[in-house]
């Protein structure tokens, strides 16, 4: 076959799975389960093979809308460095998800559906990957929002996991807006869509430096709506009512990277823009960063946990777009974050299932000896997360810190405190979870997952631990170190420790409950409660002012108007009919009179 | 000489006389009187014209006077009818005045 | 000579016409009307036309007017009683009327062959009942005939409208 399509394969592929699946196996679990895995392990596979040969050809394109000399927009393909490494990651990762899911789905209601939406989900995510123009890849962006909506309301009998995609949908698209603004801004001033061609006519720009920096900002908004920066985090905590592989998959390594890769695939813009444009997108991503970590030491959801434990860690990707020299730092951290969180959600997952869906950390515990492997994945995972020296995590996050420290120093102290945070909420998911005795029944008589669910685990475990070493990573990515001086790494070491120290204080011993109770971080800063009202007041008043619109104007004037004025035209010329014969022949004679004068004197 | 501009503006002034009796009178009748009064100043123009176009053989244009002829027979019938009509109707509503034939009032 | 019957004749024609439109009792209206027709036939003798005025003088002053006395004696209608005066009505009808009469004046004045005297004839005197009759029922002979059934219609019409109940 020739090397040349293995990109369109690896495309479509899934496409074609899940309609395959959608049409032919609508009622066939097993069978749609094992298309679904076939089709993702032939993507991988590919991958590899398209990663290991880099002489392939670096863009191929179908034209797809064509105006002749006015507009085109082709559905192309670029393989660059950064395309190939995301490739690998995503169908890798999506490999050990579908695996996954065949062992945690067991026995729902519609595992076709999930593993059409699985695979739908895949295809538009290795479309924003491939993509070589803006508007394939906001074409591809909106699909992964449709995939994510579909998985999040998996259990759509739920009302929760109804409204949780709904508000996903909804507020990714409110990124989205500033999103296509920005396209568009771009498109103006460049002509092109195309990513190298815009690059190419950067010169240009750079002459309008407030309209650049206006349009790179409006680009960015589409990253504050889908990897859930501050303030449009909102939806990422309540996406963890789909279920768990599809929380591990989408909404902590690959779609909600979407955003991260986005910017690191336009780096040569930012760059070009004022100083300014990274300067916002570092202080957005230190303050989600901050405050996340926040939020997240007070959740008791262990699902939630991690959730925000992710939108604490896209800010740490964000801070590395801000205040790195080339997009390679940001992306190592997500290089390395896609598989240690894709493995602590699994391993979520496996500690769900068998204590038989149950999330709240307060009735786990004690499972280290009940659960062993998944304890230890998930222990690799966590120390990961938290940056525990010689675990992947570290180097990558580390390096971020140090950037912040030689370009932004306010930066640097909010993103080396929220290493306290990752810490602290790690150590005490960890303690709670596996160590001491269980709190309820379920976790007293928890088993180890089935062997479909904790390969996966165990696969994962690898990378988690070796994934930052420079001997792996330089294989991937190129990556530009920090330059700082040592004083920093020893703050960031400081502040692991403090942090690992409280948790163990508060929760090594195994209390019952929380000892802590923050109402301000539990209750997630009180912004889920001010997005309600702000959207009860909007929507309110609009739909008043709408319904008084409809009622006054439309129905009043508008038809009722139109109708009464017929009628009152109708009884003037009614007025005409006096039923007097000489008033008739008044106005016939006048009539004749008038037509004569006009006949003859005209 | 009397000319044909003399005979046609009689003619004329008859017809107004005849257009003021339908419009102001208010008795049937009378309106019926002028309308008769219009029909012959139609026919006094007619002989008029008919004396004006004469013929190669130096005769006035029969032609007209024929027409006349005929407006005479038929305004005849149409008096016959009409005068018909005011009795049925008068039969029916006892009146003449023609403001009480208002049924087709809105 | 035939100025002077022309004049005084027009005169009498529209002076009794007036008095139809004027007079309040029915009767002196129907007696001024005839006047008016006799006025009219003389005018049709001073334009030669000897057929036509005596049969306006049969047909309409002779037949029709007697048809409108008995009328008016049959339904035994009274003089009109005075009443007040509608000016807006009575103003709508004479502003007709003027219009009227400024028109036709205008396009009698404007007409080429309006101050033109009447050519002579061949020969003056002459019963034309001849011509007439021959121009008639030569040129015309068809619409004699309608006018035959015309008149057959209307009598049936007459009779028909004029029983007690209209069965």
């Amino acid at each position: 076959m020739d090397p040349q399509l293995y990109p369109w394969i690896i495309l479509f592929a899934p496409l074609v799975a899940a309609a395959f699946i959608l049409f032919v196996l609508p009622r066939h679990n097993v069978a749609a389960g094992a298309v679904g895995i076939a089709t993702v392990a032939l993507t991988c596979f590919l991958s590899w093979k398209v990663f290991l040969d880099p002489s392939l050809a670096v863009t191929a394109q179908i034209n797809w809308i064509e105006v002749p000399g006015v507009f085109a927009v082709p559905i192309g393909i670029i393989l660059d460095n950064l395309s190939r490494v995301m490739l690998v990651v995503v169908t890798t990762i999506a490999t050990l998800v579908f695996i996954y899911s065949a062992g945690y789905m067991r026995g729902d209601e519609g595992i076709p559906r999930y593993y059409a939406s699985l695979s739908l989900f895949l295809f538009s995510m290795l479309g924003i990957v491939l993509a070589d123009n803006f508007v394939m890849m906001f074409i591809f962006w909106e699909l992964v929002g449709v995939s994510s909506y579909l998985l999040i309301g998996h259990y759509f009998r739920k009302d929760s996991a109804a409204d949780a995609a709904k508000q996903a949908f909804t507020v990714n698209r409110v990124g989205d807006f500033g999103f296509m603004l920005g396209i568009l801004m771009l498109w103006l001033a460049t002509g092109s869509i195309m990513f190298a061609g815009i690059e190419e006519n950067l010169s240009a720009l750079t002459l309008h430096p407030g309209y650049l920096t206006a349009a790179c900002l409006l680009v960015f908004c589409g990253t504050i709506g889908k990897s859930a920066q501050m303030p449009l985090h909102v939806w990422l905590p309540n996406s963890m009512e789909g279920p768990t592989p599809v929380s591990s998959l989408l909404h902590a390594a690959t779609m909600v990277a979407a955003g991260v890769y986005m910017l690191a695939r336009i780096f040569p813009i930012l760059l070009a823009a004022p100083d300014v444009v990274r300067e916002v997108i570092m202080w957005i991503g230190a303050v989600t960063c901050f405050a996340a970590g926040l939020m997240a030491i007070q959740q008791d959801d262990i699902k939630r946990i991690l959730a925000y434990s992710t939108i604490s860690q896209l800010g740490y990707m964000v801070v590395g777009i801000g205040v790195g020299a080339t997009g390679d730092v940001a992306m190592f951290h997500l290089f390395t974050h896609a598989f240690f969180k894709c493995l602590l959600f699994l391993c979520a997952g496996s500690v769900i299932i068998a204590l038989h869906h149950e999330q709240d950390i307060w009735k786990m515990g004690g499972l280290l000896t009940r659960m062993p492997v998944t304890a230890l994945c998930m222990l690799a995972g966590g120390l990961a997360l938290a940056g525990v020296p010689f675990f992947s995590g570290s180097f990558s996050k580390d390096n971020i810190i140090e950037w912040a420290w030689l370009n932004n120093r306010t930066g640097f102290w909010i993103t080396a405190g929220a290493v306290l945070l990752t810490a602290l909420y790690t150590f005490r998911l960890l303690m709670v979870v596996f160590l001491g005795k269980p709190r309820a029944d379920h976790a007293a008589h928890a088993k180890e997952s089935p062997l479909v669910m904790t390969l996966p685990l165990v696969i994962l475990a690898v990378p988690a631990v070796i994934a930052g070493y420079p001997w792996f990573i330089s294989h991937f990515f190129d990556i530009p170190y920090a330059e700082a001086p040592a004083i920093a790494h020893k703050i960031v070491l400081g502040f692991l420790a403090a942090g690992a120290v409280l948790a163990a204080l508060l929760y090594l011993r195994g209390p019952a409950k929380d000892p802590v109770r923050i109402p301000l971080f539990a209750n997630r800063l009180y912004i889920d409660n001010f997005y309600n009202w702000l959207v009860a007041r909007v929507q309110g008043g609009l739909a008043v002012l709408g319904s008084w619109f409809d009622r006054w104007i439309i129905d009043g004037l508008i038809v009722t108007g139109s109708a009464r004025t017929v009628w009152a035209t109708g009884y003037v010329l009614r007025l005409l009919q006096l039923g007097n014969l000489q008033a008739y022949a008044f106005f016939f004679g006048a009539g004749v009179l008038l037509v004569l004068y006009f006949l003859v004197f005209r | 000489m009397p000319t044909l501009g003399d005979y046609l503006l009689v003619s004329g002034l008859l017809f107004s006389i005849g257009l003021a009796g339908v419009l102001l009178r208010r008795n049937l009748l009378v309106i019926f009187m002028g309308l008769e009064l219009m029909l012959n100043a139609a026919n006094l123009s007619l002989v008029a014209f008919a004396r004006h176009g004469v013929t190669a053989f130096g005769l006035p244009d029969y032609n007209a006077q024929v027409l006349v002829f005929f407006i005479i027979t038929v305004a005849a019938a149409e008096v016959a009818v009409g005068l018909a009509i005011i009795v049925a109707l008068y039969r029916l509503r006892q009146t003449t005045h023609v403001e009480d034939l208002d049924r087709l009032k809105f | 000579m035939l100025t002077i019957l022309f004049w005084v004749f027009s005169v009498l024609m529209l002076a009794s016409a007036a008095a139809v439109v004027l007079f309040r009792n029915p009767v002196n209206s129907a007696m001024s009307l005839v006047l008016s027709f006799l006025a009219l036939a003389a005018l049709f003798v001073t334009l030669d036309a000897y057929f036509i005025g005596i049969i306006q003088v049969l047909v309409y002053a002779g037949a029709v007017m007697v048809l409108f006395l008995f009328i008016i004696m049959l339904l035994d209608l009274k003089a009109e009683a005075r009443r007040k005066l509608n000016i807006a009505a009575l103003a709508g009808g004479l502003g007709v009327l003027g219009g009227f009469v400024v028109l036709i004046v205008q396009v009698i004045k404007s007409l080429p062959t309006g101050a033109d005297q009447f050519p002579a004839l061949a020969r003056t005197g002459y019963s034309d009942a001849y011509d007439v009759g021959m121009t008639l029922f030569g040129n015309f002979n068809l619409p004699f005939q309608i006018i035959g059934v015309l008149l057959l219609v209307a009598t049936v019409g007459v009779v028909l409208l004029s029983r007690r109940s209209l069965r």
